[in-house]
């Protein structure tokens, strides 16, 4: 007698097949395949996890989770803060979907994993030409983590332990990068930025040092202000430090990619290039650098090499950088990348091409401007940074008003307000940072400003 | 002379997406600018902008569907066929969860957005949290980390911050050799140096080498269990013990917990702090090397160092981000987590509950026996005994013939399976690594078995099929030497 069969639509085991399997293995039932665990360890209880749904009920539960979100794309958004409401064309969902893309591995296995490898080849090579760098690696998780990993690379290559980071990288990366220098005992300095909204050049010349491995900037920063990179290249440089940038890359369509202007290593979030805001991951970080620090990157790289016959053909390469070889010696603990959100950012660069890509910023941009011009005639208001900025900017609220009770009042007429910048920096506590993509109409701009008129 | 030339082949390299490139062409279709056009110079200074458009290639939308649907046909992933890739949980993704993730109010909520319109999110956070929890017997979650490897180093920065509040200054790191290098690498990116420990003639760890190797120096100990190896370390009561006695924690690499999830649970065996691959376990897909998923969960002991913030609930049954943790490690990712990847983990924990999730261990460990006793009849055995959810094989007895474990591999591609793991664990010469999963039937596993003993036959009588191999792939054999001498990273764009 066979005991009553579990069934599920994942698992394909019979009765019938169990049986055959344990006679071939010369065992009396699945339980004596465990008696290497000791009883003492073994779990003979239920798991006291959630209860199973059928495929209709779990699909209900699913839509009754999500519908209890307010999602910022149905509304009119105005958050930014490193994660944004942009327009993702329709094909870039459809071609990621496709599951010989989602469903496979890392390509360890080159002459089956072509396509990823050559659509990996083909993200490096976009991240090299919108950052001016010579050489790109597969990705990062993050952004955020990118930067830190930044660091961490500078640290090794000039052998220093100190980091000076603007105080216009953004908060949360700022937190990461901290964590990270604590485990390596490397020293972070944070760099104040001025009343325009940048890092101040003057006190990050004191800041800087025969000790410090990177200076680490964000452009356009978390304020929206775009750093000059050109002025600060020299004052990295002259005390032999490397000088790292994050970038939004949707900028780069527009503002001059940083590795023209010095920068020895780009790196930044790819979520503006086609990926969801997914209430923040999964995003995808991009990672570039100068030739020369090119062997001391982290991650997985593809390159191009011929098959037996000669045809072109691409694989993982410069793997003795990399923990599975070289283990404590490795680079970086990472092994894997985000594939799939790269695919989405090569898609969405390749649906854009040359004329959407600088159309695309150039929108933002000038919405941007619309909004910032609109919102500072408005009495009480005000945009406190003189710095040139792309499509997010900072303003400041009247005194009676506080943000959160702003964004409340604004959510009532479907609008999302913007990110409180008392949140992360104290001394900015009645500001607000606001993002204006594309997707912001005028219509929708229109109607902020005449709500933040009505608070004063 | 005559003009009788033969045809030249077409073009047999798959082009770029750079080489379909024609001026004039669109793939996008933009909104009416709605506002002034302002010149950028107008607001920006000329030194700040670019002096070109970047060199982006000017397709349209017919171009990029076609380049990328060609690109999908030359890959091979878990729906195209069976992925014994050992270690790496090649199971099923459940596309109920790739639907789920597509939800606007799971894909389109912002990270800051005020906590009373993300309730939704915040709840399967927080059960999601707890299952883990109930399924490791750990005490507490964070879903931060953004991958395996990611984990590693954050319960490693939780050890260290865990010792340093006791004012303890522990160096080492003890890892055994037949461990995953993202464990060392995870171990110097947390500043400690590494102890390699030897394994045991039983391919377990050696109780007397980790006698003589713990110390007060000992900040940790990194296990995989079942091992690389697919064994269960039998011992590891007294490991934990020894460990512990010294003042070390011990630290559980989840890779493989698809062997036990339901049978046994890491936080019983003595484990402190623990991650899990939702990539692996829980079904998440792999996307082509990502993204994944590694939340990590700690005993009581390590919980006011967990990451920040954590999710938590209000008496009133709301829930919210918990920052306020002063002795937390700090962030270690922006944001919530991978949330696109924890939601589809949560979908699949649903849809099997506590039973299934037994089931699906059992199955798992099922299958890979079965295929080790039939294998044993032609390939080496280092470790002859029963499995967990994964196995290892040498080559040595096709090397004697001048075929190595990297032509097998190849050799299986021709018959429409991606290989299994190769060359790891290093512990193993020639080694071959099969994990076949729950989700594939006996038949599959028949076949591929057959298969197996039929390269093996070919090894000895016809090598050279095997070394030729693959044929019947779009790509021959790649150079890879010639990739890293002279490495080609990049192409133009325009």
């Amino acid at each position: 007698m066979i005991a009553m069969q579990y069934s599920h639509r994942y698992i394909p085991m019979t009765g019938q097949d169990e049986a055959e399997m344990l006679q071939a293995i010369g065992v009396a039932d699945i339980q004596e395949l465990f008696r290497d665990i000791p009883d003492s360890l073994r779990y003979n209880g239920e798991l006291p996890v959630s209860a199973p749904l059928n495929e209709p009920s779990l699909w209900a539960h699913l839509q009754e989770l999500a519908a209890r979100n307010t999602a910022a794309s149905q509304y009119a958004s105005f958050l930014g803060a490193g994660i944004y409401d942009h327009y993702i064309p329709a094909v870039i969902g459809h071609l990621i979907s496709r599951s010989e893309f989602y469903t496979a591995y890392t390509p360890y296995q080159p002459e089956i994993s072509q396509g990823e490898l050559q659509a990996i080849f083909e993200f490096q090579s976009y991240i090299c030409e919108l950052t001016g760098m010579s050489v790109a690696n597969a990705s990062m998780y993050d952004g955020s983590t990118a930067l830190a990993e930044a660091g961490l690379l500078a640290a090794g290559a000039t052998k220093r332990s100190q980091l000076a980071v603007s105080r216009g990288v953004h908060p949360e990366t700022r937190a990461v990068i901290q964590t990270m220098a604590r485990g390596l005992g490397i020293e972070v300095s944070e760099v104040p930025c001025s009343a325009a909204g940048t890092t101040d050049h003057a006190l990050l010349e004191q800041a800087v040092n025969d000790r410090t491995a990177a200076v680490i900037v964000q452009s356009p920063n978390f304020f929206g202000c775009i750093e000059d990179i050109a002025a600060m290249q020299p004052i990295a440089h002259a005390s032999g430090s490397l000088l790292a940038v994050s970038v939004n890359p949707l900028s780069l369509g527009l503002l001059q990619p940083p590795g023209k202007l010095g920068a020895d290593i780009v790196v930044g979030d790819a979520q503006p290039l086609g990926i969801p805001q997914s209430f923040g991951g999964p995003t995808c970080g991009f990672f570039a650098v100068s030739e020369p620090l090119m062997r001391r990157m982290p991650g997985r790289i593809v390159g191009q090499t011929v098959d037996r016959s000669g045809k072109r053909g691409f694989v993982l390469t410069l793997q003795a950088r990399e923990q599975h070889i070289r283990r404590e010696k490795a680079t970086s603990n990472i092994c894997s990348n985000q594939a799939l959100l790269a695919l989405c950012a090569a898609i969405y660069l390749s649906v854009m091409g040359k004329q959407g890509l600088r159309e695309t910023a150039l929108l933002n941009m000038r919405k941007a401007h619309y909004a910032a011009d609109a919102i500072a005639a408005l009495p009480g208001y005000s945009t406190p940074s003189a710095a040139p900025f792309f499509n997010e900017f900072m303003i400041k609220l009247p005194d009676s008003v506080s943000c959160s009770d702003l964004n409340r009042r604004l959510m009532a007429d479907n609008i999302i307000g913007g990110y409180d910048m008392g949140r992360s920096y104290p001394e900015l506590a009645g500001h607000m940072l606001l993002a204006i993509t594309e997707k912001r109409s005028r219509s929708d701009i229109d109607r902020l400003v005449a709500r933040l008129g009505e608070f004063q | 002379m005559t003009t009788n030339r033969i045809p030249p082949l077409p073009d047999v390299d798959m082009p770029f997406i750079f080489d379909l490139s024609r001026p004039g062409r669109i793939a996008c279709s933009l909104p009416a600018c709605d506002v002034p056009e302002l010149a950028p110079e107008e607001r920006i200074p000329a030194a700040l902008l670019r002096t070109e458009p970047a060199s982006l290639p000017e397709v349209y939308e017919v171009d990029v569907v076609r380049h990328y649907t060609a690109l999908s046909r030359r890959n091979f992933g878990v729906d195209n066929g069976f992925y014994p890739l050992g270690s790496c949980t090649m199971k099923y993704n459940p596309k109920l969860n790739e639907d789920a993730a597509k939800l606007p109010g799971f894909s389109g909520i912002h990270p800051y957005q005020q906590e009373d319109t993300v309730q939704g999110a915040l709840e399967l956070l927080y059960t999601l949290q707890n299952d883990l929890a109930a399924i490791t017997g750990m005490d507490r979650i964070s879903l931060q980390p953004a991958a395996g490897a990611h984990g590693e180093w954050t319960g490693l920065m939780m050890i260290r911050a865990y010792h340093e509040s006791r004012g303890e200054q522990r160096t080492k790191v003890l890892v055994p050799d037949s461990s995953h290098g993202t464990n060392p690498a995870s171990a110097s990116a947390a500043g400690y140096t590494t102890v390699t420990l030897k394994s045991d003639a039983r391919g377990l760890v050696d109780l007397d080498a980790l006698r003589a190797a713990v110390g007060p120096d000992t900040a940790a100990l990194m296990l995989t269990n079942p091992n690389t190896l697919g064994l269960f370390e039998e011992h590891i009561a007294e490991i934990a013990a020894i460990v512990h006695e010294a003042g070390g924690l011990l630290y559980y690499d989840g890779a493989n917990a698809n062997a036990i999830m339901g049978i046994a649970r890491p936080g019983d065996m003595g484990f402190d702090v623990v991650h899990l691959n939702l990539h692996k376990t829980m079904s998440t897909p792999h996307g082509g090397g990502g993204p994944g998923a590694g939340p990590v969960g700690v005993k009581l002991l390590l919980e006011s160092f967990l990451p920040a913030p954590l999710i938590s609930q209000r008496a009133d049954g709301t829930y919210f981000f918990d920052d306020e943790r002063p002795h937390s490690i700090g962030r270690v990712k922006p944001f919530h987590g991978n949330f696109g990847i924890l939601l589809r983990a949560y979908a699949y924990i649903r849809s099997y509950g506590p039973s299934g999730l037994r089931r699906v261990s059992e199955c798992a460990v099922l299958n890979a026996n079965y295929m080790l006793s039939r294998l044993s009849a032609a390939y080496d055995v280092p470790y002859p005994r029963i499995c967990k959810h994964e196995f290892v094989l040498s080559g040595t007895r096709q090397k004697a013939f001048g075929i190595r474990t990297l032509d097998i591999a190849k050799r299986l591609l021709d018959f429409g399976f991606h290989p299994p793991t190769v060359y790891f664990p290093l512990i193993v010469e020639e080694s071959i690594m099969i994990e076949p999963t729950e989700t594939e039937s006996k038949e599959t596993l028949d076949r591929f078995i057959d298969v197996m003993l039929r390269i093996a036959w070919e090894a000895e009588h016809e090598p050279d099929t095997v070394l030729q191999a693959p044929s019947r792939t779009e790509t021959a054999r790649l150079d890879e030497t010639l990739a890293a001498r002279k490495p080609v990273l990049h192409c133009d764009c325009g």
